[in-house]
């Protein structure tokens, strides 16, 4: 592998990390959505030129779901729930966002020293897509645990996933099935999501996750 | 043969999503619950044929041998079962108007799809395939549980689903890594990703990766089993959906995930410089045994009692395989098989107490030997049997994982035999109040059919008496697989 290429794929895969930690310090849900825009076009292009250098075709095809279901369909989709239940307004972060960067700073630390100390032998590209796969996944978890409203805790979800696409692409020669059962998984995801989210606004005025630990039912 | 043979895996998938796109299609729910009732009969018979045919050659994507097949007719049957009890149960429900038509038709293709996606779990060759169908059952029941669409229901489902989807995408990405592993041995493509390929030459996988791989896993599919500190899901989602589900969670999709923990401990077994996976499920199991235990004395609702003893078993079974070697699997094997049965007699018992007492709240329900002698001596009996009092096949059982630990980890009994009479204590303490004293709560008598419980009691009742020599042997064997 000559180093053009392997470089080019670094730059992709670490911007992808950076744009995780964009996610982190939004506080307002469009611009966290458009945030997840960005990442789904860095994941696209990233799984693009794997599938050049592995010169794998298939991955063309997660590449094109990246790009059109995750950076567009769904990133429009929320835009129209967030205004149809009115609540653009600020996100009530969960923890203040100097604690959340120092600790996603810890995450990728924590991934970056696991990963390479784990894979001395593999082959340099996918060890480095892996770490920066697991720092994504990581850094995706902690949107979740330190977002309230429900729509951020999806979009922190699917960032996570974005992570699990980038590791899958990474690994060479991985079955197809998985790049599909990825993409369809998401599909389904989003579908389930969709629906709890109408429903959840059905029986109440906010989607404020906050707002359903008040039945926790020992308290009853 | 070997055609017939092959049939008989295909129809475990064929039958139920078949059914499910039927049951899908069929508007009239009386006809609906017949069809399910059918159907997963069909899919037991079909999966009892497994035991007495020839075994197909496991291909790239499915596989049969001695170890799933436990799995599956374990999961058949209490498929069956749960269709049975769920038949009665909805008719209740339909006309109390707590679910419509529409509702129960969605139930019911979801229920076939759901044992779709477990026995394509119990049957996949491939970690990949394994996955998407461990979440596709997952996802079913995340529907299933959110369908009153009540504050409380809504909330399980939604953490439910939260967390279950964290968990399968830990899970996902520790199988990323072990076809990372398996890569430069077996080479690119669909082989690596063959657990019976991967068996063979684990051996020669990097030790390291396979270890990071497994604890990735283990907390992800873990997850799934409700070990703690990772079961806050489990509890809701048994609560608030309805009572077929919870049946059917405790006793069969928490198998599910155990038994995809136990394939990759047989992966890293097989690799003698990867990290023990035994000493890590041992502390899981642990953890979650005393901690369940404690749990046990302040719940207030009758089915997160039984949610959190499930925790509590699954973290005994968890324990019993991670303590290993060819009694405490034995015993962990037996103690599933067990579970399963009285945990889904149990919540087929709760789910009529409910629907006569018009409550969940345990202070609510008092007498029940009384007023409805039928339901209040299978939850006896039943609740007897968890706690793990002989004669019941659970005190079997859980005298073989305490006496195992006895012998090779003595310390590790202390805690063990701790929880288990903390546990002990909890289910007692409340039986005596549900089930004898002055009758409160309604009093209408009971439209259900009594034996799918008594059927599984029965089972456990004899399990404790005499487990045949068949049996024994074919447990043992299995056990000794389990290494």
């Amino acid at each position: 592998m000559n180093g053009l290429t392997f470089d080019i794929a670094h730059l992709l895969a670490g911007s992808l990390v950076l744009v995780s930690f964009m996610m982190l310090y939004q506080d307002r849900l469009f611009a966290l959505i458009n945030v997840f825009a960005l990442h789904a076009v860095v994941l696209a292009l990233s799984v693009a030129w794997q599938a050049y250098i592995q010169d794998a075709h298939h991955l063309y095809i997660t590449a094109a779901i990246a790009l059109v279901f995750k950076a567009i369909v769904i990133p429009v989709g929320l835009h129209r729930i967030i205004q149809r239940l009115g609540i653009h307004r600020d996100i009530e972060t969960a923890v203040g966002i100097g604690p959340t960067m120092l600790a996603g700073i810890g995450l990728v630390t924590l991934s970056m020293v696991l990963m390479l100390r784990v894979t001395p032998e593999a082959d340099p590209l996918a060890r480095e897509d892996l770490a920066f796969a697991l720092s994504i996944i990581l850094l995706g978890l902690l949107v979740m645990v330190t977002r309230r409203n429900a729509v951020s805790q999806v979009v922190g979800f699917m960032s996570l996933e974005n992570g699990l696409v980038l590791a899958a692409t990474g690994a060479k020669g991985m079955p197809l099935v998985v790049e599909i059962s990825v993409a369809f998984s998401i599909l389904i995801a989003f579908i389930v999501i969709g629906v709890f989210l109408f429903r959840i606004r059905e029986r109440f005025d906010s989607v404020d996750v906050g707002a359903l630990d008040d039945y926790r039912g020992e308290r009853r | 043969m070997t055609a017939f043979s092959f049939d008989a895996v295909a129809a475990i998938l064929f039958i139920p999503a078949a059914a499910a796109a039927i049951l899908a299609a069929l508007p009239n729910y009386r006809m609906t619950a017949v069809v399910n009732v059918i159907a997963s009969l069909l899919t037991l018979l079909a999966a009892l044929s497994l035991l007495v045919t020839e075994r197909p050659a496991p291909g790239q994507y499915l596989i049969v041998d001695d170890l799933n097949i436990v799995f599956i007719v374990l999961n058949t049957f209490v498929g069956f079962t749960t269709s049975v009890f769920s038949a009665s149960y909805i008719a209740h429900e339909l006309e109390t108007g707590r679910l419509t038509a529409p509702n129960l038709r969605f139930y019911h293709a979801m229920y076939q799809i759901m044992m779709f996606g477990m026995n394509l779990a119990f049957v996949s060759n491939n970690i990949g395939l394994m996955w998407v169908a461990v979440e596709l059952a997952t996802l079913t029941t995340v529907l299933m549980v959110g369908i009153y669409r009540t504050h409380e229901a809504l909330e399980a489902a939604w953490k439910y689903f939260i967390l279950g989807s964290v968990g399968i995408a830990l899970a996902l990405f520790g199988t990323i890594l072990v076809y990372m592993a398996a890569q430069p041995v077996v080479g690119e493509g669909t082989n690596a990703m063959v657990w019976s390929v991967l068996i063979e030459k684990a051996a020669h996988f990097d030790p390291a990766l396979l270890s990071v791989a497994f604890i990735f896993l283990l907390l992800g599919y873990g997850t799934k089993v409700g070990l703690a500190p990772l079961h806050a899901w489990l509890p809701d989602a048994h609560a608030e959906g309805p009572t077929p589900i919870s049946a059917v969670l405790s006793g069969l999709l928490l198998n599910v995930a155990l038994y995809a923990v136990l394939r990759f401990k047989l992966l890293l077994a097989a690799s003698p410089e990867a990290i023990g996976p035994g000493p890590l499920m041992a502390t899981m199991g642990l953890t979650s045994l005393i901690f369940a235990a404690f749990m046990l004395y302040r719940r207030r609702d009758i089915k997160r009692l039984f949610a959190y003893s499930s925790i509590e078993h699954m973290g005994i079974i968890v324990f019993a395989f991670g303590m290993g070697g060819p009694l405490a699997n034995f015993a962990g094997l037996l103690h599933m098989v067990m579970h399963s049965l009285t945990k889904s007699a149990i919540f087929f018992a709760v789910g009529h107490i409910a629907q006569v007492k018009g409550t969940q709240k345990i202070s609510e329900i008092k007498g029940l030997t009384e007023s409805h002698p039928g339901l209040g001596w299978a939850l006896v009996i039943g609740v007897v049997a968890i706690a793990g009092l002989p004669p019941l096949g659970i005190f079997m059982s859980e005298f073989l994982v305490v006496s195992s630990t006895f012998a090779r980890h003595p310390l590790l009994a202390i805690p063990l035999v701790f929880g288990l009479l903390i546990a002990f204590g909890a289910l007692l303490l409340r039986l005596t109040s549900l089930a004898f004293g002055e009758p409160r709560g309604g009093t209408a008598p009971v439209e259900a059919s009594y034996a799918p419980m008594y059927s599984h009691l029965a089972l456990v009742f004899a399990a404790g008496i005499y487990l045949p020599a068949p049996l024994v042997a074919w447990f043992q064997h299995v056990a000794g697989i389990l290494g």
